[in-house]
């Protein structure tokens, strides 16, 4: 069975108010596939959906053939679905050290767990130097980083990524998306949201794009960037 | 290297420690009045219920206002169990048989009441820990409500709003103490695992919580129902020191003290805890013997009775508008920094080892 994630027509809506009007969407093992959209298009929302944060209100969500809207968000990271949130959300009060080891919170396998440490320490050496320090200390791009690195110390099969460049300065940025394309390389299954759809299409494969709850156009990442609508409004002329 | 040579340090402290704590203990029970003693007992009961109620309020930020009912169901639970069937039937006619003939020793009973105290928490936790923020308060209030009620009208078992009496002198420093070691090293060990990085991370943000996979719901009746163990410890040993209480014993005066010492000490600061304990038990102790007046430098004060009450609620204002994060913050005392800034060649030590690290 191929780990692959897929959304069948799902609605979302927060107290009646439609977020997501049935889309549908797959992303494939080993894929890096990213999804467009303007403020409120329901980028976020699709993601929170896969993570179990908020429940369809119809429609279906699937992973590896298992439909996951039954599950408790802590079930679905056992599954291998993780959500690095949008705006960070690292533990400002918890050292760096700490921050990492919670994602690897229900891992059992202490070996795996270091070898991983030293791994994303490697991704990202400024954490490294770091470890004692409290999160609330490091810059907005450490903390996205820190972010992602603790994402990945769940070991995931599909990351969920909401955001990375938001609010990051130019030379971060550059140094976000070159880790987001290694980690596709090394194999990562990625899911990645962006606004900053340029470089986000430069990475991906495959790419979506969100419409006010809709899905309004897909395809590889040529077609994408062919189409002249979405150069127009995502992409800037 | 330095981890292992670190961790060796640490033992060997730990039973430095203990061995220190047995000799003030030796030394309190031999070279000490009865009063001194039985300050020395109130206070380490205290300590048990600041830490216990630590684990849940500060390290999970499930504020509970409820833990007195705890303290209450170790109390009389204790009684129940340890008391003979002669005593009980004497005191509490109406017992029903099979509790009447029950007759256990001080552990068996203590470790029952925890227990009895722990299931009681995961089953009003399982609904109440939803809630977050001031609602838990209320929620767990409204627990020590129903307890308090439960106290009153049980009185078969409970004597009712009257004294309840006829309980042996069992408690003693040794058993406080012991105590109080356990409950402590209970704490730093689930403070320091996995579990506790759970507890951590649901205080500091439950929706990165949830995202990062730690089931709050769990993590949350972890801490409260082993929080509800050691404060149900407490009452029982606090039952069979003062020998003699009610439901009014149970209520918002112990509640207040609790949280104002906890708040004093740190939340989620183990030390913080025992720290604030035992400074603001004896200051309370020294406020307490000067209402009566004294003479200082032959100028004499006049009896203030209330006096320290007073005192310790400006203590507590004095906090929240000073050090709102308390004595510790959410740090731990360490001896490192103590011993490296004394014994220079330690300082050295450790920052080579830290550059052979790197």
């Amino acid at each position: 069975m191929t780990a692959e994630l897929v959304l069948e027509d799902v609605h979302v809506d927060y107290g009646g108010v439609a977020a997501l009007k049935g889309v549908s969407l797959s992303v494939r093992e080993g894929e890096l596939v990213c999804l467009l959209g303007a403020n409120g298009a329901g980028k976020s929302t699709t993601l929170r959906t896969i993570s179990g944060l908020v429940r369809p209100r119809r429609g279906e969500v699937r992973f590896a053939g298992e439909r996951l809207q039954a599950l408790s968000p802590y079930q679905i990271v056992a599954r291998g679905i993780v959500h690095c949130p949008e705006g960070r959300h690292i533990f400002g009060g918890l050292t760096v050290q700490e921050n990492l080891m919670l994602g690897a919170v229900q891992r059992r396998d202490a070996a795996g767990v270091r070898r991983d440490l030293d791994w994303v320490l490697a991704l990202f050496p400024d954490l490294a130097q770091r470890l004692k320090q409290r999160g609330a200390t490091l810059s907005g791009g450490q903390q996205q980083m820190l972010a992602i690195a603790r994402a990945l110390m769940a070991r995931p099969r599909i990351l969920l990524l909401d955001e990375p460049s938001l609010g990051l300065a130019p030379v971060v940025v550059q140094t976000i998306f070159r880790v987001i394309r290694d980690l596709h390389r090394q194999g990562t299954t990625i899911l990645l949201v962006e606004q900053n759809a340029r470089q986000a299409l430069a990475i991906a494969d495959r790419g979506y794009v969100l419409e006010s709850g809709r899905i309004v156009s897909s395809g590889t990442r040529a077609e994408l960037e062919a189409d002249v609508q979405i150069e127009k409004a995502y992409l800037g002329a | 290297m330095i981890e292992r040579w670190q961790a060796r340090v640490r033992a060997m402290s730990l039973l430095a420690g203990l061995a220190l704590l047995a000799l003030a203990l030796l030394g309190l029970q031999y070279g000490a009045s009865t009063y001194v003693q039985r300050v020395a007992v109130d206070i380490g009961i205290m300590i048990i219920l600041t830490v216990s109620l630590n684990l849940s309020n500060g390290y999970t930020g499930v504020f509970s206002l409820g833990h007195t009912g705890f303290m209450a169901l170790g109390a009389y639970g204790s009684a129940l169990l340890t008391m003979t069937p002669q005593v009980k039937a004497l005191n509490l006619p109406d017992l029903p048989a099979w509790l009447a003939h029950v007759h256990l020793g001080f552990l068996p009973a203590l470790v029952l009441v925890g227990l009895a105290a722990a299931a009681v928490a995961l089953a009003v936790g399982y609904p109440i820990l939803r809630l977050t923020g001031p609602y838990v308060a209320v929620a767990t209030l409204g627990f020590l409500v129903i307890v308090h009620i439960v106290i009153i009208n049980a009185q078969a078992y409970t004597r009712g709003a009257r004294t309840f009496l006829g309980l042996a002198p069992l408690t003693n420093l040794w058993w406080v103490y012991g105590a109080v070691v356990v409950t402590i090293y209970t704490a730093w060990r689930i403070v320091n695992s996995p579990i506790g990085r759970a507890m951590l991370a649901v205080r500091e943000d439950p929706v990165a919580a949830r995202g990062a996979g730690v089931d709050i719901l769990r993590a949350r009746l972890w801490s409260f129902a082993v929080s509800a163990f050691f404060t149900a410890v407490a009452g029982a040993l606090w039952a069979h020191f003062i020998l003699a209480f009610s439901a009014s014993s149970f209520w918002f005066a112990v509640t207040f003290e609790v949280i104002v010492m906890l708040i004093v000490g740190g939340l989620g600061s183990i030390s913080g805890s025992v720290a604030a304990t035992v400074a603001l038990s004896i200051l309370s102790e020294v406020l307490r013997n000067a209402e009566r007046g004294v003479t200082l430098f032959g100028y004499h004060t006049p009896a203030l009775y209330g006096l320290s009450q007073i005192v310790f609620a400006l203590v507590f204002i004095a906090f929240i508008v000073y050090r709102p994060q308390g004595l510790f913050g959410d740090r731990e005392f360490s001896l490192w920094p103590i011993l490296a800034r004394w014994y220079p060649p330690l300082r050295e030590a450790v920052m080579a080892g830290r550059q052979l690290a790197e």
